[in-house]
C-alpha cells in the first residue's frame, strides 16, 4: 500500500476490507497516453476513454460492447451524452477495438462486489477494477450487463467527467466561477457575461486537465435522454441489407470453408478418406482439426459438396451409450445417492426445513425436469481469419473478444499483439457467441493456408449439433403447510450447479428453506443461454409455489402476494401484471390465466399468460409483462428486451428440445428444432416500473425466465394437468 | 454460361449449376443483404423475390432461375437521383419507426416477404399476415412488431392512394383506406 498515491489510498481505503484490490489504483489521466493511439484519428481530440468531441463539435461515444440485437450500441451513448449534456443529434458511436484498455473492468466490479462501489470512489475504482480485468482479459458481452455495470460506471460517470472537465477549462479560459458555468447541447454558457462556445473550443484545455475524483451524476428528474425512446443506431443498416456480420465479411482472394466436428462431443478423428473429396471442383485443401475436419475450397458451395464427400472415422468411448434417458437416470441416482450419503451440497439454508418437514402432516412433493437446449442464433457460427504478417487477423460476431484473443495467442503461440480481433455484428447471440470453439476452427483453417484469408461458415446443422447447451437440470421440491395453507418449509434438491448462484433462490417469505444440489457431470458440453441457470431454475420454483397454492385452496396470484410482505418492489411488480392483465377477470370456455415471478440479473419481472386450450392446443393469446430493472434507460429499447426474451423463452417452453442418442445431438435443423413463429406469437404487454436508478437491473435476459411457469400455470388453471417437464408439445 | 437478372441488372455467370441462388447473390453478386440461416427452405432467412414472387434462395439451384429476374433487399427501394442511394420502400421505412429489427439477421427475409405480401395485398388481416410471414422466424421474436410494421405500411399505402387527384380514384378504394385508417 505505500507506493499508493494519496488519492488513491483514501479512495480505495474504504475497499481494502474486502480484499479484492490488487496492483496499483490508476487514475484517470494516466490511462490516455496509449488509448490515444488507437481511437484518436487526425483532428480528434480525447477527452477519456469513453468520449471524443470531433471538430465539428459532435460527440462520438466509444462502446466497448457488441451489439447483438439488443441496442447496447444506443443506449450507452444515451446514457454518457446525457451526463455530457450533449447535443443528441450530433452524437455517433463506435465500437472499442478489442484492446486490454477496454476491459470490462465493471463486469468484474459487479461480480466480486454486486452493489457496493460507493460513488464517491468512483474514478479510482474504475483505475484498479481495469487492472483486475486485464488480468482476467475480458471483454464480455453477457450477464445483461453492459447498461447496470458499463452503463453506470463507466458511461454515466466518464459523460460527468468530461462535462466537468470542459467547464474547469471553461472557467479558467473566462476567468469565471465553475458554478457560474452550465452546459446544453454541447455548448457551455455564462449567461452572466453573455458568453457561449461550443465543447470543441475547450476540448484540448480539458484534455490536460486531471479528471475529477468525484464527477457528480444526475439524478432521475435531470435526466433529457436516459428513460426516452430514442431511436437505435444500428437499425437504419439493418434494414435495407447494409449491416455488415460475421458471415458478410468480404476479403480480396478470400475462400471458403466448411466443417464438420464428431458427432459425439469428446471424440477425435482417427482415419480420413479424401479421395473423392479432393477430386472436386474448387477443392483447396482439408484440414484436420482434430475434433472434426474442415475443407476450404474456391466458393462456399465447393467446400460443401467436398465436405459431404470426407469419409471420416472418430475415436470412440463411453459417451457412446449416453442417451437423454440415461442421463436423467444418472441424475436420479446421484441425487438418491447424495441423500443416502449426506453429501448434500449446500446452495442456501436457513432454519430447519428437514425437521418441520419431517414433522408436518401436510407435505407436497414434485420432480421437475427440463432439457438440453440450443441457442439456434439466427447466423450459424462462421468466422473469417487471415494468417498474413506474421500476425492472425479475425473477423467474427463475439461476445467476449479479448477472451478469445487471448486463447488464440496461446493456443497457438502467437504474442498478443498480433493477434487482430475485428468484432462486428452479431446475428444473435443468447451467450453462445461467448464460446471460442468457432474462432479457434477459423484460426486453424487460416493457419493451414498462410497468406490467404479464408472464411468458414458452419452449416445449421453444424450449428445445432455442436452447441454449448444451456443445462439439462433437474429438481427435487418439497415443502410443507401450516394450518393456514401458506409454506413454512421449503427443500429444494437439484442437479447440477451452475451459474449464477441466485437461480434457485425464491423472493418468497419461508422461514425454512433448504435448497442444495448434487453435481452429476454428463459429457454434454454446456455454457450460457438466455439468462444462465435461472430459466430451468424459474420453472421448477414458480411451478411449485403454484402448486403449493392450489393445495392451499388460495388463488396463486393472492398467495405469492401475501409470501411477499417483505419485499415491496417485487410485490408491487406482481400487482402490476395482475393488474394489467385484469387477472381472474371472466374469460371464454377453454381459456385460462397463469402468473410467475422471477429475479434474475438484478431486475424483477412478472408475467401473466391469457391462455386459449379451447381447441384442446394451447395458444398463448396474450402476455402482459410487468418488469423493474430499477431504471430503464432506454424505454423502448428496455421494451424491445422484455418481448424478445418471453419469444424466446415461450420456444424453448412449447417446443425446445435437445435429445441426445448414442452420444450425439439428435436435432439438426428448424424442421426438428422447431421454432416459434408469426402464426403463433402472442401480442405481448410491457409495463416499465423505474424504481430507482442506483440499483440498476439487465434488460437481456430477465423477461425470459418467468414466461415458462406463467405458461404452464395457465394449462394447469384450465386443464388441472400439471406440466412438470418441458417442452410443453411433449409432455401435456 | 448463365444469365439471370438481379434489381434490374443482368449478370452472366460461369458457376456451377447446381449452386443455390444464395450463395450466387452472396459471393458472385457480392449482395450480402440476402443471409444463409438454415439451406433447407425453413427458416426464411435468404428470401428474395423470384418474377416479384418470395422464394428461398438457398434451396434453388442457379440453373432453375435462369433467364428469369431476381429482387433482393438491395433492390426494393426506389432509385433517388438525388441521394444516389436508393430510397428506402414504405416497408423499410415502417420497420424503422417501429424499431423492429433486433440483431437483424433475419430481417432482408422478413421484409422481403412483407413487401411480397404488400404487393399482393394491400389490406392484409392478421391472418393473412400470420399465412405470409409464418416461414420466417425471427429468433430475436419481434414478430409482434413486424405484424405493426406491416399494418402500418399498408395503412401508409392506402394513404398515398388517397393522395392521388379524387377524379382519378375508385370510390371503393377509398372506403377500403379509410378503414384500414381506422383500425
Amino acid at each position: 500500500m505505500g507506493k499508493w498515491t494519496r488519492r488513491a489510498f483514501l479512495t480505495t481505503g474504504t475497499l481494502v476490507g474486502g480484499g479484492l484490490i490488487v496492483g496499483v489504483a490508476i487514475r484517470p489521466g494516466h490511462r490516455t497516453p496509449k488509448l490515444a493511439g488507437l481511437v484518436e484519428k487526425d483532428g480528434e481530440t480525447l477527452v477519456n476513454a469513453r468520449v471524443k468531441i470531433l471538430p465539428d463539435n459532435s460527440i462520438r461515444v466509444i462502446v466497448p460492447h457488441a451489439e447483438m440485437g439488443q441496442g447496447v450500441h444506443t443506449v450507452l451513448p444515451m446514457m454518457l451524452a446525457d451526463e455530457m449534456d450533449a447535443d443528441w443529434k450530433t452524437v455517433s458511436m463506435e465500437q472499442a477495438p478489442a484492446d486490454d484498455q477496454y476491459a470490462s473492468k465493471d463486469i468484474v466490479r459487479e461480480f466480486a462486489m454486486p452493489s457496493q462501489a460507493p460513488g464517491m470512489v468512483e474514478d479510482t475504482l474504475n483505475g484498479v477494477f481495469l487492472k483486475i480485468a486485464q488480468k482476467m482479459s475480458l471483454q464480455i458481452t453477457g450477464g445483461s450487463f453492459s447498461v447496470r455495470g458499463t452503463g453506470t460506471w463507466s458511461m454515466r460517470v466518464a459523460g460527468a467527467a468530461a462535462r466537468e472537465l470542459l467547464i474547469d477549462a471553461a472557467a479558467e479560459e473566462w476567468q469565471v466561477p465553475l458554478n457560474e458555468i452550465r452546459a446544453e447541447n454541447s455548448y457551455l454558457f455564462h449567461d452572466k457575461s453573455n458568453k457561449s462556445e461550443p465543447f470543441i473550443a475547450f476540448a484540448k484545455a480539458a484534455a490536460g486537465k486531471q479528471g475529477p475524483t468525484q464527477p457528480k451524476l444526475k439524478t432521475p428528474d435531470q435526466f433529457k435522454i436516459m428513460g426516452k425512446h430514442v431511436e437505435r443506431f444500428d437499425i437504419p443498416a439493418k434494414v435495407d441489407g447494409s449491416a455488415v456480420f460475421g458471415v458478410d465479411i468480404e476479403l480480396p482472394g478470400m475462400k471458403y470453408a466448411c466443417v464438420k466436428s464428431a458427432p459425439v462431443f469428446g471424440n477425435t478423428v482417427s482415419s480420413i478418406d479424401s479421395v473423392a473429396a479432393e477430386k472436386m471442383a474448387g477443392f483447396i485443401k482439408l484440414v484436420n482439426l482434430s475434433s472434426g475436419i474442415g475443407v476450404i475450397a474456391d466458393t462456399y458451395w465447393q467446400a460443401k459438396k467436398a465436405l459431404d464427400k470426407v469419409k471420416v472415422t472418430y475415436t470412440e468411448g463411453d459417451s457412446k451409450r449416453a442417451s437423454s434417458e440415461s442421463m436423467f437416470e444418472q441424475f436420479g441416482k446421484s441425487m438418491d445417492a447424495a441423500i443416502a450419503d449426506g453429501n448434500e451440497e449446500d446452495d442456501f439454508k436457513i432454519g430447519n426445513a428437514r425437521k418441520v418437514l419431517a414433522n408436518s402432516k401436510r407435505v407436497i412433493e414434485a420432480e421437475y425436469r427440463v432439457p438440453h437446449l440450443a441457442h439456434a442464433t439466427m447466423e450459424p457460427m462462421n468466422c473469417t481469419a487471415w494468417a498474413h504478417d506474421g500476425q492472425l487477423e479475425i473477423w467474427a460476431g463475439l461476445q467476449n473478444p479479448l477472451g478469445i484473443r487471448n486463447l488464440l495467442a496461446e493456443e497457438f503461440e502467437f504474442e498478443r499483439d498480433h493477434i487482430v480481433i475485428n468484432n462486428v455484428y452479431l446475428g444473435g447471440g443468447f451467450g453462445r457467441r461467448a464460446m471460442d470453439d468457432y474462432p479457434v476452427q477459423g484460426a486453424k483453417l487460416a493457419l493451414a493456408l498462410p497468406g490467404v484469408p479464408v472464411k468458414m461458415i458452419w452449416s445449421r446443422e453444424e450449428d445445432t449439433q455442436q452447441d454449448f447447451y444451456r443445462p439439462a437440470v433437474m429438481s427435487r421440491l418439497k415443502a410443507s403447510l401450516g394450518d393456514n395453507g401458506m409454506p413454512d418449509a421449503w427443500e429444494n434438491q437439484f442437479v447440477d450447479k451452475h451459474e449464477p448462484v441466485e437461480a434457485p433462490t425464491i423472493p418468497y417469505a419461508v422461514e425454512n428453506q433448504y435448497i442444495h444440489y448434487t453435481n452429476s457431470p454428463t459429457h454434454i458440453r454446456f455454457g450460457p443461454w438466455r439468462s444462465v441457470d435461472h430459466t430451468q431454475h424459474a420453472f421448477f420454483t414458480e411451478s411449485f409455489i403454484d402448486e403449493l397454492a392450489a393445495e392451499a385452496g388460495i388463488n396463486p396470484y393472492q398467495y405469492r402476494y401475501d409470501l411477499l410482505s417483505h419485499d415491496l418492489r417485487a410485490r408491487k411488480v406482481l400487482e402490476t401484471a395482475a393488474t394489467m392483465s385484469n387477472w381472474g377477470k371472466p374469460l371464454p370456455d377453454g381459456w385460462g390465466q397463469g402468473i410467475a415471478l422471477h429475479r434474475s440479473l438484478n431486475t424483477i419481472v412478472a408475467e401473466v399468460v391469457d391462455l386459449d386450450m379451447s381447441s384442446g392446443k394451447p395458444r398463448v393469446a396474450k402476455v402482459y409483462c410487468a418488469a423493474d430493472p430499477g431504471y430503464a434507460m432506454s424505454s423502448d429499447g428496455f421494451k424491445a428486451q422484455m418481448e424478445s426474451g418471453i419469444i424466446y423463452g415461450l420456444t424453448a417452453a412449447l417446443y425446445g428440445e435437445i435429445n441426445i442418442k448414442d452420444g450425439a445431438v439428435v436435432e439438426s435443423n428448424f424442421h426438428n428444432y422447431k421454432m416459434l413463429r408469426m402464426n403463433d406469437a402472442p401480442t405481448i404487454e410491457v409495463e416499465i416500473i423505474n424504481s430507482g436508478d442506483r440499483s440498476l437491473g439487465g434488460g437481456g435476459e430477465p423477461g425470459t425466465p418467468p414466461i415458462a411457469p406463467a405458461l404452464t400455470n395457465a394449462i394447469f388453471a384450465i386443464t388441472g394437468k400439471r406440466v412438470r417437464q418441458l417442452p410443453v408439445s411433449k409432455h401435456l | 454460361m448463365l444469365e439471370i437478372t438481379v434489381n434490374d441488372v443482368v449478370h452472366q455467370l460461369d458457376v456451377e449449376p447446381d449452386t443455390p441462388l444464395l450463395w450466387v447473390v452472396r459471393d458472385e453478386l457480392k449482395l450480402k443483404g440476402t443471409k444463409f440461416g438454415c439451406g433447407m427452405a425453413q427458416c426464411g432467412a435468404c428470401t428474395v423475390h423470384l418474377d416479384g414472387v418470395p422464394i428461398r434462395s438457398c434451396v434453388t439451384p442457379i440453373s432453375s432461375v435462369s433467364g428469369r429476374s431476381i429482387t433482393t433487399i438491395e433492390g426494393i427501394g426506389e432509385p433517388s437521383e438525388a441521394k444516389q442511394v436508393a430510397k428506402l420502400h414504405v416497408v423499410q421505412q415502417a420497420w424503422i419507426e417501429e424499431q423492429v429489427p433486433q440483431c437483424g439477421y433475419c430481417q432482408s427475409g422478413q421484409i422481403m416477404s412483407a413487401v411480397a405480401l404488400l404487393e399482393k395485398n394491400s389490406q392484409p388481416t392478421d391472418a393473412d399476415i400470420d399465412q405470409a410471414m409464418a416461414g420466417n422466424v425471427c429468433r430475436c421474436g419481434m414478430y409482434g412488431r413486424i405484424r405493426t410494421a406491416i399494418h402500418s405500411a399498408s395503412a401508409k399505402l392506402a394513404n398515398e392512394i388517397i393522395l392521388t387527384p379524387l377524379d382519378k380514384q375508385p370510390s371503393e378504394v377509398s372506403a377500403n383506406a379509410t378503414t384500414a385508417e381506422g383500425s
